[in-house]
């Protein structure tokens, strides 16, 4: 298993909410400290789509206790996440 | 426990929907009364599909001559094993496994099929006419949504593939869709179907709980009770009614008892559609929102819509059951892609 760098694990999941994320504005360019969840319509559709794809890609299991909104609102915030669940939080 | 209803008979072809086969002799012949059959089950919102050793183009003619082809949604017809066909069929439909039930007039298929997936239900061909009377081919209301159940899924499947093909940026095809979300509160021409969606959803039920037409009744008459309905329209047609709430409604907060979604408008993005609406008039009303969850093995995606919600667990019990509580600060708007209607009027 390759490890990945933490700027490997941020441009993942960067990638992954521009291509699945319907935002508010086509034009919008974001940042990893952005709020994704003021940038576009997180529904439960992508909320369950984006927590498959970060519990399948960095092979982790998010618990209950995890599902704040804080976890998941920034690209930064979500990788914060994953290195947590990672180092066996 | 009642044995769950099957929502899907998927059916072989030679010597089972008809006798003969086709790539012998183009002059096969329908069993007796099987079109009949065919009709009732379809009437009584029971989907039909094919799982068939056939060539495709051959066995399409052959459905379209016998005039039946419209009757079955996602026929699998080709050479691959028929596990595959029914796993295409049950993920095409987003039906359980466990309420599919496959025909056929070989042990052989049938005990193939049952080792890859044991949950599908097999009969023998030669068992057909005794489908009618089935305990689980007996739905116990028939509603005029279930009356139209396949004729939604043909306007789904229409849906799905002008999404396959379309190229440009998803907010414009959602937007493109002229989506109408219309919340009421439940009448009584809504109790049957309410019963239904009870009985018949299970991703996203928050309680996994299901309630019988007396008690629908009971709570949509309660003046402690309010129970909302939705309904989802987009230019292709109605989805029918899909979304189902249960306030009960105390001196500081509205009690969520019951939230479910039909999984067929998951993909649309409107999950939480009525629960934004749900916190909007509780936020008016000066209360909080509470709300129960059970955990069960399907339901994973209504936790979720509740945590990114803001909702936060204010009791668990460590088996299961759960109390949510939303303190209602942040709210998110209604997606842009959706035009929300709310139609006055109570059940009184």
């Amino acid at each position: 298993m390759t490890l990945l760098t933490e700027a490997g694990m941020r441009e993942k999941v960067r990638s992954y909410i521009a291509a699945n994320l319907v935002v508010y504005d086509e034009e919008v360019v974001f940042s990893d400290e952005d709020n994704i969840f003021a940038l576009g319509f997180v529904n439960s559709l992508f909320a369950m789509q984006l927590l498959t794809f970060v519990e399948q890609e960095f092979d982790i299991v998010v618990d209950n206790d995890d599902m704040e909104i804080i976890n998941f609102s920034s690209v930064s915030n979500i990788v914060n996440l994953v290195q947590k669940k990672k180092a066996g939080a | 426990m009642e044995a769950k209803e099957w929502k899907c008979v998927v059916w072989d072809l030679d010597h089972t929907l008809w006798d003969g086969i086709l790539l012998e002799s183009d002059e096969v012949v329908l069993k007796s009364g099987i079109v009949e059959i065919v009709k009732e089950l379809d009437g009584r919102g029971i989907l039909h599909s094919i799982a068939s050793k056939n060539n495709r183009e051959d066995a399409m003619r052959k459905l379209e001559q016998l005039g039946i082809a419209e009757y079955f949604l996602y026929p699998e017809i080709g050479w691959q094993a028929k596990s595959i066909s029914i796993g295409n069929i049950q993920k095409n439909l987003n039906i359980g496994m466990d309420t599919i039930v496959f025909i056929d007039d070989q042990p052989f298929e049938l005990d193939e099929v049952r080792s890859v997936h044991e949950q599908v239900a097999t009969i023998e061909a030669h068992e057909y006419s005794s489908l009618l009377a089935h305990p689980r081919l007996n739905p116990r209301f028939i509603t005029e949504d279930s009356r139209r159940r396949r004729q939604m899924y043909l306007e789904d499947s229409r849906r799905k593939q002008i999404e396959e093909t379309y190229e440009g940026p998803k907010e414009s095809f959602l937007a493109d869709l002229n989506m109408t979300f219309v919340i009421s509160e439940a009448a009584e021409e809504d109790l049957r179907r309410a019963e239904e969606l009870t009985v018949r959803t299970n991703q996203l039920n928050a309680t996994g709980k299901t309630y019988d037409y007396e008690e629908l009744r009971h709570f949509a008459a309660s003046s402690e009770h309010k129970l909302f309905v939705c309904e989802l329209t987009d230019k292709y047609g109605s989805y029918g009614k899909i979304g189902l709430a249960l306030i009960e409604i105390k001196e500081k907060a509205w009690h969520l008892k019951l939230l479910l979604m039909s999984c067929r408008v998951i993909s649309r993005g409107v999950g939480s559609v009525l629960l934004t609406y749900l916190m909007q008039q509780a936020k008016e009303q000066g209360k909080t929102l509470l709300a129960d969850f059970k955990v069960t093995s399907r339901n994973r995606q209504m936790y979720v819509t509740y945590r990114f919600s803001n909702f936060k667990e204010v009791f668990n019990d460590g088996e299961g059951n759960i109390v949510l509580e939303n303190d209602l600060s942040a709210i998110q708007p209604f997606p842009p892609y959706i035009k929300v209607e709310i139609m006055a009027g109570s059940f009184n």
